[in-house]
């Protein structure tokens, strides 16, 4: 059933009475150390992962700073050559697997997907907080692994090499084993919670995009997680019993170790984009006071993604010896998994225009997005296809490519929604500012660092080498330029976000004008989220009319309605007036 | 809202113990779905290698012991009968008949281990495990065997031995050479799932310990028995993985006895 709303003057909704703000939050319930370490509220343990994660951020963007430094020279600038072999393996190690994977799904998929649905917590709350403890056992053996003696096999792991170097793989790769299980945890409680704990009226239809894409994520995490895990435990078994799985001198295939390692470890990109896509198409809407375009396809675009993301792990093993048909197979499907993506990109397109748009800091973030993820996944187009691969295969072309999709893409995924949702998950506003400044200084530093090293891998300079040759400095002094510039700019939320703890004004419960029903609970919320049980009569982002997903009206958005407002946008101010079907 | 609202068992975060339980049963099913994918990354890297070294497949899986597992296979197979009959008594109410099948399944699956442990143990003996045991095992025996005087290779006897026997005269090229180190590959397969499987099974035995303790301290009441279903899921996915093992491993000899 659809309504048409006329193009005629809008009768608003009044805006719900701001809710009365509790005594007592999820975040002052109880006091002390045991409390955090022992809670099983899902917004605490999200908390958890979010200063945990932070932490090893900064333990890989050190390692990552180290390589660039070093790459100021052609002849390694401050490294010996087997400390930069353990500094870009740490860099990738500590990133991926102890910062990227469980980023978005760990951090705000805990702390909202409950929020959203109009569920009191996860469904399985000792196993949320198990996940956590799972993943810090697990991250104390990377981390120890690759700060202490280190690893210099690259975070592929591949064998022979990894099954003979002398480094300390094995506590490394335990680590990852292990950590694994927390991720997989976490998508089975995700999973559980979004089929079975959504609260009246939110059928599917009206679930918010993020939580589609949550969906899809849990799904990769649990059909991908266990089969890493099984390869890691094969490689350890090569390892310490010297038995040949993997290695050729001893009767192994090296070829299998690439395929199962990237059965998981391709679709596990996945589990790094999407849930940060499902950010970007909640935070455009809300900035663009616009109802998302095409709900359904981004919806099920989401699912594509996770569902053809499986069949497409031999593209990494073009040159690896693997049989010229299967690669034209995969060379084929690594084009048609673009196509969901590309299909996100236009329905957003599509709903930035002519929306209502201000630029706040949640929005900056997800528009540099747009860009940077849009470049990072034309490129990978260019090494999809068997010919070009052959010639960019392993050279920075293909670091450039995958920095642009995880860091252009995840990462500032990742940074737009923790200041989305910073007002909500601490009661407290940040700098404006200072976060549109990071935004822009992120932006610019990001491609001062990348865009060099698409040119220097096109002119064949391989990755992971300390060395180059002089003509390709120019290019190594630029990046590492920009580097510093985005290093910068990642610092400052480091400082302003802490700040506005203590200083920063008390947020209203919506202070975006959102439509989402985390928006719905006080600032910040109360241990179980909701004091009634909320019902849902419309889709999740009814802007046109200005309705929440409770159907009452939204109160005035930041921007044009604030006079006082310094960033007033050009234009009609106000809800635009269209035609606008109505979900549901 | 129901009257169920105000059950013990309810936790504070369901509405009803309808979602409650469904909530259980729907993240039990995930969880095999990633146990199934855990193992059956094993069974494609087993079966490529099978694919490539079926007479090396053939002669280490001939040496297993097959009446262990045969024995094993049974008491899998009856414990899931005592965990199904444990669900129903759970749906009846009937707490000493829960627990007196919880425990026979406890007992069966305690009955499997320690055959299986005997078996570990007789592997070990006959120096059957991957790595140095077997690579110093199997160099010893070549010494032996190329002394003149066989004496002393005929004072012990195991697999490794013969396999060195058979492989006597050989190179690597010939036919019917059969490769140490593909040997030790298929013992490696049998040792890291069999090991796997085992865990599984103790943290199985675990489970229904912990079952027997909160049917005895009457934590399972009638509304709650899909607790009991949620372990037994579990316990049914163990069997039927063993199922599949049990084959793979153990009759890929095809009757190849020496």
């Amino acid at each position: 059933m659809s309504i048409v709303i006329a193009d005629e003057p809008r009768v608003a909704a009044p805006p719900p009475p701001e809710p009365v703000v509790p005594r007592r939050n999820y975040l002052n319930t109880e006091y002390g150390v045991l409390s955090w370490l022992l809670t099983v509220d899902h917004k605490r343990i999200g908390i958890l992962y979010l200063v945990s994660i932070s932490a090893f951020f900064v333990v890989g963007g050190i390692a990552a700073g180290l390589v660039r430094l070093n790459l100021l020279s052609p002849t390694g600038a401050i490294l010996t050559e087997d400390q930069y072999n353990r500094m870009f393996t740490a860099h990738g190690v500590v990133m991926l697997f102890l910062f990227l994977i469980p980023s978005i799904p760990a951090v705000f998929g805990n702390f909202f997907v409950p929020m959203m649905i109009g569920a009191k917590d996860l469904a399985f709350p000792k196993l949320n907080l198990a996940s956590w403890y799972v993943f810090m056992i697990g991250a104390g053996f990377a981390v120890y692994a690759v700060l202490v003696g280190g690893i210099d096999t690259g975070w592929t792991l591949y064998p022979p090499y990894s099954s003979r170097s002398h480094t300390n793989v094995t506590p490394g790769v335990f680590g990852v084993f292990i950590t694994g299980f927390s991720s997989i945890m976490t998508g089975l409680n995700i999973m559980v919670t979004i089929h079975k704990m959504r609260c009246p009226g939110m059928t599917w239809g009206r679930l918010p995009l993020f939580i589609w894409a949550m969906y899809a994520t849990s799904f990769i995490q649990l059909l991908g997680t266990p089969v890493v895990a099984i390869t890691l435990l094969l490689l350890l078994a090569e390892r310490v019993g010297g038995v040949g799985i993997f290695d050729p001198a001893i009767g192994g295939d090296p070829v299998l170790y690439q395929h199962m390692f990237w059965f998981y470890s391709h679709p596990a990109v996945y589990i790094m984009i999407v849930p940060g896509m499902g950010v970007v198409s909640e935070i455009l809407t809300c900035f663009s006071r616009k109802n998302i375009f095409g709900y359904k396809a981004i919806a099920w675009s989401s699912v594509g993604i996770a569902v053809v993301g499986f069949l497409v792990w031999a593209h990494h093993m073009y040159v690896a010896g693997i049989a010229y048909y299967s690669a034209l197979l995969f060379s084929f499907l690594t084009m048609l998994v673009a196509v969901p993506s590309a299909i996100k990109v236009f329905n957003w397109l599509a709903t930035l225009f002519r929306g209502s748009i201000t630029f706040h800091a949640p929005m900056l973030y997800t528009l540099a997005f747009l860009v940077l993820f849009t470049v990072g996944g034309v490129t990978g187009l260019f090494l999809a296809t068997l010919g070009t691969d052959i010639h960019l295969h392993d050279t920075y072309f293909v670091v450039a490519h995958f920095h642009f999709v995880m860091v252009g893409g995840m990462v500032l995924a990742y940074m737009a929604a923790l200041h989305y949702w910073w007002p909500k998950m601490t009661g407290r506003m940040y700098s404006d500012f200072w976060s549109r400044a990071s935004a822009t200084i992120i932006f610019v530093g990001f491609f001062f660092t990348f865009v060099p090293q698409f040119v220097l891998g096109y002119h064949g300079m391989p990755r992971r080498y300390p060395n180059y040759p002089q003509e390709f400095q120019i290019y190594n002094v630029l990046s590492t330029a920009g580097a510093s510039i985005l290093g910068f700019g990642y610092l400052l939320p480091g400082i302003y976000l802490p700040l506005s703890l203590f200083f920063g004004v008390k947020s209203p419960a919506n202070p975006w004008s959102a439509t989402g029903l985390e928006w719905q609970c006080p600032s910040p919320p109360t241990t179980f989220n909701f004091d009634f049980v909320p019902v849902v009569v419309c889709g999740p982002y009814e802007y046109a009319i200005g309705v929440d997903q409770l159907g009452r009206g939204l109160p005035d958005p930041p921007g044009p309605g604030d006079a006082a407002s310094p960033y007033r946008p050009v234009g009609p101010a106000g809800p635009i007036h269209k035609e606008t079907e109505v979900v549901g | 809202m129901s009257a169920s609202t105000h059950s013990p068992v309810l936790k504070h975060h369901f509405d009803n113990l309808e979602q409650q339980h469904s909530a259980e049963r729907l993240g039990m099913w995930m969880f095999l779905a990633t146990e199934v994918l855990f193992f059956s990354g094993l069974f494609v890297a087993y079966t490529i290698y099978r694919h490539w070294y079926p007479a090396e497949f053939q002669f280490a899986s001939s040496h297993l012991i097959l009446w262990i597992a045969g024995l094993n296979t049974g008491f899998l197979i009856t414990s899931s009968l005592t965990m199904t009959l444990a669900i129903r008594s759970a749906q009846q109410g009937n707490r000493s008949a829960l627990i007196r099948h919880l425990i026979a399944t406890a007992a069966l699956g305690t009955a499997f281990m320690g055959f299986k442990a005997y078996e570990y143990a007789t592997d070990v003996e006959e120096k059957f495990v991957p790595g140095w045991i077997f690579q110093e095992e199997y160099a010893e025996a070549v010494a032996d065997l190329s002394e003149k005087d066989h004496s002393t290779a005929h004072a012990k006897h195991n697999p490794v031995r013969e396999l060195a026997k058979l492989n006597l005269d050989k190179s690597v090229n010939d036919p019917g050479y059969i490769s140490p180190q593909r040997v030790q590959l298929f013992l490696c397969f049998y040792y890291v799932m069999t090991g796997i499987h085992g865990i599984h099974i103790i943290v199985g035995i675990g489970c229904i310990l912990w079952l027997v303790q909160q049917a005895y301290c009457g934590k399972i009441p009638r509304e709650n028995y899909s607790t009991v279903e949620v372990v037994s899921l579990y316990w049914h996915l163990v069997d039927m993985i063993w199922l599949f093992l049990m084959p793979l491993l153990y009759l890929a000899g095809g009757g190849l006895k020496h």
